[in-house]
């Protein structure tokens, strides 16, 4: 019997499982795939926005201003990659300065610190490849851009290592109220728990549906990204908005922290959970709206495109609370944007919950720090010539793209709730992420995953489940 | 920290064979520095036959050919770094690299030779909207897994794009037991060699759809199918023309990119057509002594003319090195390439550093039948060679000659172009 | 009189070539611009061959697989059972280039070897 289970290992998940594990509390997080960060935490825009966005007096409005505040320390903390570079909304005519200065007001009033409208000559001096028709923009130095991927793995390794567990591969199936917390019926057997946390996600609300009458309805609201080669990094330094008009909303065009280009979303309403494919309406709208803010877009320097899923709530806000109807059972539901902004506050909000419901008692021996996978890149030549002679992984380079050592790779896999597949090792050390986009490092990545793991090469996925990248052996059927 | 008078990025074909060329020109000092754990390059996983006949008057394998190479290398005692990855390069030629034994290291070059080769452009490169499951490979990654790791990708096989190593796995997948279904091309003509053709798809009965490219590709984890559908003159699908074929691999072969990230970054100066820097004749870089051989330069069908054209480069970094043996840079003749030539290399020529023959190579933009490749030297006609057909696929050249040349002392431009019979 | 069009796939050049032949001779072979497209053309209207290239597993080397050939070509007919015979073949580190791995394969009196070497 656990204290509380976790549904759901993106980063509202495992922000709460972190928070959680300040206190001495027997906790798991169950994940349905085979890694933290496989859901919408792994195909979003990556940005920490500054919080002018949300309806004031908002949930989302407010813990879109506490994650940002918060987000600095915790990436000290834990060790993930965080540049607070400022965000850009561009308003390309002066009929449209209304609907700036609304969103002036509204960060303002959100408490977002240092906004400031600019005229056309100080965009273009912070932003030369704006486009020369800009007339003003809303400036937010608090905004920022982060990794996604390792946030999550982060806070989930942070809460590992402060003892909550993480079953993979687990789903939830069907949940029963008991007389005592609840049943959770997973493909991997039987878990019992008093509290649930239900951050599920595009899923959330059929677990929500599940043990409530007061149903809730959450629509995949698909975004389609392209991602631009790092020769095109530079293009901007801050993320470029575009103001939502009666003309429509337009994509943001952002650098990343590992230094590509990142262009979309589209927002497009569908049925199907499941749904991340991109389609070709999709890239297009991508394509044909990226240049409306920003001049001269290398798109032809696109090295991926993905879709990712917003998790929108019918109410679009966040719902971050006990269910009415089915007590000990926390909703953490409707987390879209601004929703990883405002994870390290989610997870607060919720640990703050149980504490008070269950009189949870902190720990001692909390551990609130956390290093991540050593970058060898950033370390100075006498630190990398130091590191390799102590350990000669290092100056093996497996992914050529982005430089990407065994050194890395072995980190990535051995370290508490590591990667077992080709996109965990990608998505934990950029291997596989550059422009060939995997084709030259993938058999070398597998080769190592089979050695550590000691798994046969047929059991080597991209991302777990039934994603083989070799099926079998030359002439085997012959 | 070490020195050497040349050192070679890449054991490829390229750079073997500038290797080779350089030290039978008379310099001992020369490294090559090899990011595999052997010597060959690309040519160690390309186990076919078809490699040699202008080189060895003979047909032989990738693995074959490279081998002729690296006997040379070995027999010449020229020294060589294995499993060893060039970080970065100065413009002064100083070259840090890194290996697990001497961990990173730097080495002081004289005369620096590129001959990196090239990659695979991948499937986000194409924008091919869809899901992303496993069972995506470039043809060239399957390649390696098939040819040199023994594992097979898939079973049942769609190939996007008919260049040559997509054509040549087309028969490695079939003949080691996998069904190919079909191979699609996106323009209305193939981009490899015509024998590939025939004894790559024709053989074994593999359909080759032109005008033809994937719009959808299903399947979450592991891919289920692909939907093709024809192209109009522009490449944009025709909707109604969609056809699904089911799938659990897909293998792209959709052009090759010169793998030039160590050159940006050394202040090498691109020519965006090629994506390969800009040379004169003497397959020197903007940069003095920095020189470019191979696929790094631009993308070739035939290994026998990558080694031709880096042992011109070694040859030449030799004579560089040697300082004396070099004439000063005179004015430089502009090779212009127009009306159907994409390119050319070497873009200048400067004639009193050239040798007597130099071989000008190119690509086509399209498909053109009964035509003349001509140069125009300025306003005149020099050349004018009846070609039944010449095709983007393949590279094409025209040999100037030092005699030439010098009969036209005022000569500014030479215009290479495609004209119509 | 019956006329095959063909490509030749003597060589990267690709020439197209035209067989005529009369009661199963070839009586002429025009479109080649060498030697080897009018040898090609004969043999291709008559007994296709190819040389057929594959891998086989090595035990106990530096490499998994080695790379083969047949030694010549074989008769077009002959492709698969010539790549079902190298199924089960597995070698013993070290191969050098041109050892025998299989000889007479199918059947065909032709020797499969090595294309590439394999050290211990």
């Amino acid at each position: 019997m656990y204290d509380v289970i976790i549904i759901g290992g993106g980063v509202s998940g495992a922000a709460a499982a972190r928070e959680l594990s300040r206190y001495q509390v027997k906790a798991c997080v169950l994940e349905k795939e085979e890694d933290v960060c496989c859901g919408t935490s792994k195909a979003n825009s990556a940005i920490v926005h500054a919080g002018y966005d949300a309806a004031t007096g908002s949930l989302m409005a407010k813990l879109n201003v506490q994650g940002n505040e918060m987000m600095e320390q915790l990436s000290k903390d834990l060790d993930f990659p965080f540049q607070r570079r400022g965000s850009l909304v561009i308003c390309l005519s002066e009929e449209d300065m209304p609907e700036l200065q609304a969103l002036y007001d509204r960060g303002v009033a959100n408490g977002v610190k240092g906004l400031q409208i600019l005229n056309r000559e100080e965009v273009l001096e912070m932003e030369p490849n704006v486009v020369d028709q800009v007339y003003a923009a809303l400036y937010a130095p608090t905004a920022g851009i982060v990794c996604p991927f390792h946030l999550n793995i982060a806070l989930a390794e942070n809460a590992y290592a402060n003892g909550v567990d993480f079953r993979f591969n687990t789903e939830v199936l069907d949940i029963k109220k008991m007389e005592e917390g609840y049943e959770l019926i997973t493909n991997r057997g039987i878990y019992h728990t008093r509290y649930v946390v239900n951050a599920a996600g595009v899923y959330a609300d059929r677990f929500h549906n599940m043990v409530s009458e007061h149903k809730i309805h959450i629509t995949p609201r698909r975004g389609d990204y392209c991602l631009l080669d790092k020769s095109a990094g530079t293009h901007v330094s801050r993320t470029i908005f575009s103001l939502p008009t009666k003309k429509g909303k337009g994509v943001l065009v952002t650098p990343t922290v590992h230094g590509n280009l990142l262009v979309g979303p589209t927002a497009i309403d569908i049925e199907d959970k499941e749904g991340t494919n991109t389609t070709k309406e999709g890239m297009d709208q991508v394509i044909t709206k990226a240049g409306q803010n920003v001049k001269n877009l290398p798109m032809r320097q696109v090295i991926t495109s993905f879709a990712g899923l917003r998790a929108h709530e019918d109410g679009h806000e966040f719902i971050i609370e006990e269910v009415e109807d089915a007590k000990g059972f926390i909703d953490c539901a409707g987390i879209e944007s601004p929703g990883l902004t405002s994870c390290p506050a989610i997870g607060v909000m919720v640990a703050d919950l149980l504490k008070e419901k269950m009189g949870l008692v902190k720990k001692e021996n909390f551990i609130a720090t956390r290093k991540g996978i050593l970058d060898p890149d950033t370390l100075s030549k006498e630190e990398r010539k130091a590191l390799i002679k102590e350990n000669p992984a290092y100056g093996n380079i497996i992914c050529r793209c982005e430089m990407v050592t065994e050194g890395e790779i072995i980190d990535a896999i051995r370290r508490p709730l590591g990667a077992r597949s080709l996109d965990g090792v990608k998505r934990r050390t950029r291997a596989g992420m550059g422009r060939c986009q995997s084709g030259f490092c993938s058999p070398r990545t597998m080769e190592i995953l089979a050695r550590e793991c000691g798994m046969s090469m047929f059991d080597i996925t991209k991302s777990g489940g039934k994603s083989q990248i070799v099926v079998g052996t030359n002439k085997d059927v012959l | 920290m070490k020195q050497y008078d040349i050192v070679i990025i890449g054991g490829g074909p390229a750079g073997l064979a500038a290797a080779v060329s350089a030290k039978n020109s008379g310099i001992d000092s020369i490294l090559i520095l090899e990011r595999d754990k052997e010597l060959g390059g690309i040519l160690n996983q390309c186990i076919h036959n078809g490699f040699g006949l202008h080189t060895f008057q003979e047909e032989l394998t990738g693995p074959e050919y490279a081998s002729r190479f690296i006997e040379q290398v070995e027999d010449l005692k020229i020294e060589y770094k294995l499993n060893t990855m060039v970080m970065d390069i100065t413009e002064d030629k100083l070259v840090t690299a890194m290996n697990r034994e001497e961990g990173l290291f730097e080495i002081q070059a004289k005369a620096v030779i590129l001959a990196m080769g090239c990659r695979e452009r991948s499937r986000g490169a194409l924008n091919i909207p869809g899901y992303r499951p496993a069972g995506i490979y470039s043809a060239g990654t399957a390649q390696r897994l098939v040819n040199m790791e023994g594992f097979m990708p898939g079973r049942e096989v769609v190939i996007l794009g008919s260049g040559d190593i997509g054509l040549i796995m087309a028969r490695r997948m079939t003949l080691e037991g996998a069904k190919v279904k079909v191979v699609s091309e996106l323009m209305p003509y193939s981009g490899g060699l015509k024998r590939n053709i025939v004894q790559c798809l024709d053989d074994y009965g593999i359909p080759l759809k032109l005008s033809h490219t994937v719009v959808d590709i299903k399947g979450k984890e592991r891919l289920e199918g692909v939907t093709l559908a024809e192209v109009d003159q522009k490449g944009k699908p025709i909707s109604g023309t969609e056809e699904f074929y089911s799938c659990d691999t897909l293998l792209l072969s959709v052009g090759l990119i010169p793998e030039n990230e160590i050159s940006g970054g050394m202040g090498v100066e691109m020519n965006p057509v090629t994506s390969g820097p800009k040379v004169n004749e003497s397959l020197e870089t903007n940069i003095e002594g920095v020189f470019a051989c191979g696929n790094v330069l631009h993308v070739h069908d035939l290994v026998d003319f990558v080694s031709e054209e880096a042992a011109s480069a070694g040859k030449n970094a030799a004579a560089y090195v040697r300082e004396g043996d070099r004439l000063e840079n005179e004015k430089e003749i502009v090779l212009n390439p127009v009306e159907g030539v994409r390119y050319t290399v070497p873009g200048t020529i400067c004639v009193n550093r050239m040798d007597e023959k130099l071989t000008v190579r190119f690509r086509v933009g399209g498909v053109f039948k009964n035509c003349y490749v001509s140069a125009y030297f300025d306003e005149e006609r020099v050349i004018h060679r009846k070609r039944q057909v010449v095709a983007p696929g393949e590279m094409e050249q025209i040999q100037l000659t030092k005699e030439m040349l010098l009969k036209y002392p005022d000569l500014k431009t030479i215009t290479v172009k495609i004209e119509e019979a | 009189m019956e006329v095959r069009n063909l490509t030749c796939i003597s060589c990267p050049m690709g020439c197209a070539l035209t067989a005529t032949l009369e009661g199963g001779e070839v009586i002429s072979v025009t479109g080649n611009t060498c030697k080897r497209g009018d040898i090609y053309a004969r043999k291709e209207v008559t007994n296709p061959t190819r040389i057929v290239t594959s891998t086989v597993r090595v035990t106990g080397g530096t490499a998994d697989m080695v790379s083969v050939k047949t030694k010549e070509d074989i008769p077009k007919g002959k492709i698969f059972d010539c790549v079902t015979a190298l199924k089960d073949v597995t070698v013993q580190a070290p191969v050098k280039i041109g050892d025998v791995i299989l000889s007479d394969v199918a059947g065909t009196g032709v020797d499969i070897i090595a294309t590439k070497s394999v050290e211990v």
